[in-house]
């Protein structure tokens, strides 16, 4: 007789714990087939409080790290998603061959991120040559917490939108695909594993247009990737609402997850600041 | 004060073979010269034999550099980042037997080879492996080409973090290499080959040849080496330079210093005498950037050197692998002969000397942690690099003063200021002509940070996004 399998509960990934939707509710996941995969959590309005609350909480301590440190955690994410990358491949689904390619993609990618982090500053920073006695130097530091609206590709895609905010030292809260949340969760699994503080990613499954208005609304966000939001309606009225505290936001694109990424998923979330000091006896 | 029981780190952690061959092309091969015995500078006792790299040798390790230089330079990017990366986590994860290792070839106190040599050597290939990919980034144009052949030559006082500063940029942008280490501290440069081969790195991308100074300038003057990278004296500097003119070999030279470590009566006192001490008395003075002259503001020069004197016979000097030595074995018979001779010059030439009582081991290479006070700017100890735990102290009034002496010296590796005031701090560094000054702080490294020299003390940077450039065809 064969073994019946123990199934996964797919939760949310919030401050570093795997709640349910305090709303209780969930919804059907289901593969491009139609087969049921799993019922995965809907978060609510009080999740996405939750989460901002967490990745608030976080921002001190993950911002304050040595980039180098911030480095190391990243690449450790990578090592952690390559060990996992037959389950991942049939999570991401899709044909076999190109899943592992997907998940490859994934884990070179967090690997290019996570030596940007001890470089962005000394490829975005500068030195100012201002006409006085004064040292005056620019240097990038993250925003804070940032909203990502996650695109449909579950993983690269997820993955190349995440890996660019924390690098830096924002903390962020992510809405994942609508209809394939599953990888997302397991990359909570992943995170969870791999010494990131809780709460530097937070992540929600649910339904977009539900979820991205109160992130888009939300005070204590700072900035907001739309990436993943198709519907050009939601799209305007999230970047209208995140007019309220001037939050830094990036319309919705269909990139080229393959591609090089370049630098401004990265720099979009950076302030600039720049200090000045005089010299003399 | 306390008395310490012994603290030993232990030696077996590291398996050290009797002989040691050359590393070429991914494999360890017999070299044609004389073996050579490297020696436990803190006993004498001999700790391996390691093979020396004839002219031949070397031109069968610049030959296997130039065959996987074709494959090496055209992988993408980001797979060079990869293996640099594993180097990266398997030093770290080797790290305490490095350390061991290190100390044992070198004389350097354990405390320095776990806590500052193996963990900038593990970050100095992590933050280059990082750029690999990024090369487009850095300012050198869309597509940055490598050189070809770098020819490394690097120095027994911090051998494999010198190691590290030129294999890790010069892999990152595309380069393969040959390397030769300091006669006297090759081990740790043998156990990095063993690490290439458990990273799977692609053979001939590193290769290294020991033996002594003959093997560097085969390796230097080898007519296909198309770099050439040199961390040592000024002297062997200048040759080198000779050497390679009139060829197209780029050249980056990273030499001597006799760094000025400038207090002003403003500093606070404790905080300065902590920095003078890591200056001069950190790895046993033999520090290129070493804070070798110290330059106090009159005012306080009697305070500030009571001080000194205070926390200098606290420096415990004795057994590298001991956990609580701060002072550990000079490296050479031949180094410590140089330290002697310019110390007895010091004392010739009219300077008062003082050491903290301080009961040195009977066997091995030793020299007790000095101090030279009424120091004038034209004696020997004051002009001339000593390389050893041996501090001149010289005295000025004003901060025009302190800048006027402090450049009053061929070299310009480094300067310390130590003032609460942080428009002098600019101000001074300013006029400084060193190629790092630190400020509140000495002898800080970081791989993102660039270091080099200004005037003998050299050219070209190692370090931070610049320190790409000596590797890169621009």
């Amino acid at each position: 007789m064969s073994r019946l399998s123990v199934r996964k509960t797919y939760k949310l990934f919030i401050g570093g714990a795997f709640p349910r939707s305090e709303s209780g509710r969930s919804y059907v996941v289901t593969s491009p087939k139609g087969d049921f995969l799993a019922n995965a959590a809907r978060a609510s309005r009080k999740d996405v409080r939750d989460a901002v609350s967490a990745a608030r909480k976080a921002f001190p301590g993950w911002s304050g790290a040595t980039p180098y440190n911030r480095g190391q955690i990243l690449y450790r994410i990578a090592e952690m998603l390559e060990g996992r990358r037959a389950q991942f491949a049939e999570e991401v689904g899709g044909g076999k061959k190109p899943a592992l390619e997907a998940v490859d993609a994934a884990v070179d990618r967090l690997v290019w991120y996570a030596g940007w982090a001890d470089k962005i500053a000394s490829v975005y920073g500068t030195p100012n040559p201002v006409a006085g006695p004064y040292l005056n130097l620019s240097t990038p530091e993250p925003t804070g917490v940032v909203g990502v609206v996650a695109p449909a590709d579950p993983l690269l895609g997820l993955i190349s939108v995440v890996a660019p905010v924390i690098v830096t030292g924002n903390t962020c809260v992510v809405v994942a695909a609508e209809r394939a949340p599953l990888p997302a969760i397991t990359l909570g699994e992943v995170l969870a594993t791999s010494d990131l503080p809780g709460g530097v990613v937070n992540i929600l499954t649910g339904h977009q247009a539900e979820l991205a208005p109160w992130l888009a609304s939300h005070m204590d966000v700072n900035g907001l990737d739309l990436t993943g939001v198709t519907d050009p309606e939601l799209a305007l009225a999230c970047e209208q609402a995140a007019a309220e505290n001037l939050k830094r936001v990036l319309r919705p694109v269909t990139p080229d997850w393959s591609a090089e990424p370049g630098i401004e998923r990265m720099t979009r979330f950076l302030e600039t600041k720049t200090v000045w000091h005089p010299a003399g006896i | 004060m306390f008395e310490y029981a012994p603290a030993p780190e232990s030696r077996d952690i590291v398996d050290i073979k009797p002989s040691y061959g050359l590393f070429v092309n991914g494999e360890f091969v017999d070299g044609g010269g004389p073996g050579l015995k490297t020696v436990n500078p803190a006993t004498e006792e001999p700790l391996a034999e390691v093979a020396t790299a004839t002219s031949d040798d070397v031109d069968r390790a610049v030959q296997a550099a130039r065959k996987a230089f074709g494959v090496w330079s055209a992988l993408p990017g980001a797979e060079r980042a990869k293996y640099l990366f594993r180097i990266a986590r398997i030093i770290q994860e080797r790290a305490r037997e490095l350390a061991v290792l290190e100390s044992l070839d070198n004389g350097k106190p354990i405390r320095e080879s776990r806590d500052v040599d193996l963990p900038l050597v593990a970050a100095h290939f992590f933050y280059y492996a990082g750029w690999a990919d990024k090369l487009r980034y850095a300012g050198f144009g869309d597509n940055p080409r490598p050189l070809g052949v770098a020819g490394q030559v690097i120095p027994w006082n911090f051998p494999l973090l010198m190691l590290a500063w030129k294999i890790a940029p010069a892999l990152a942008c595309g380069n393969t290499v040959v390397l030769k280490p300091a006669e006297t501290t090759p081990l740790t440069a043998l156990a990095f080959a063993e690490i290439c081969q458990q990273a799977d790195l692609p053979p001939g991308v590193v290769n290294i040849v020991t033996g002594a100074g003959d093997t560097g300038a085969a390796v230097v003057a080898h007519p296909d080496v198309d770099k050439v990278a040199f961390t040592g004296s000024t002297e062997v500097g200048r040759v080198i330079a000779r050497t390679v003119a009139g060829t197209n070999k780029k050249l980056t030279l990273e030499l001597g210093g006799k760094a000025a470590n400038i207090v002003f009566e403003d500093a606070p006192i404790d905080q300065a005498v902590e920095g003078i001490v890591n200056g001069i008395f950190f790895n046993q003075g033999h520090v290129c950037c070493a804070g070798s002259r110290l330059l106090v503001q009159e005012s306080i020069q009697e305070e500030l050197l009571d001080s000194l004197r205070r926390r200098m016979a606290t420096l415990r000097v004795g057994d590298p692998l001991d956990k609580n030595t701060d002072i550990g074995a000079i490296n050479s018979a031949e180094q410590l002969a140089k330290i002697r001779d310019l110390s007895a010059a010091g004392e010739s030439e009219g300077a008062e000397r003082w050491s903290p009582a301080c009961e040195l081991p009977q066997r091995g290479f030793w020299f007790p942690p000095t101090l030279f006070t009424g120091v004038a700017q034209s004696h020997r100890i004051a002009r001339e690099e000593i390389f050893g735990p041996v501090l001149s102290v010289l005295t000025f009034r004003t901060p025009a003063e302190a800048v006027e002496k402090a450049n009053n010296t061929p070299y310009g590796l480094s300067a310390g200021v130590w003032t609460e005031k942080g428009s002098r701090i600019l101000w001074m560094a300013d006029r400084l002509r060193a190629g790092v000054v630190w400020a509140n702080t000495f002898n800080k490294f970081d791989p993102a940070s660039p270091f080099g020299g200004y005037k003998e003390s050299g050219y070209g940077r190692e370090g931070g996004k610049i320190g790409l450039e000596a590797y890169l065809d621009v």
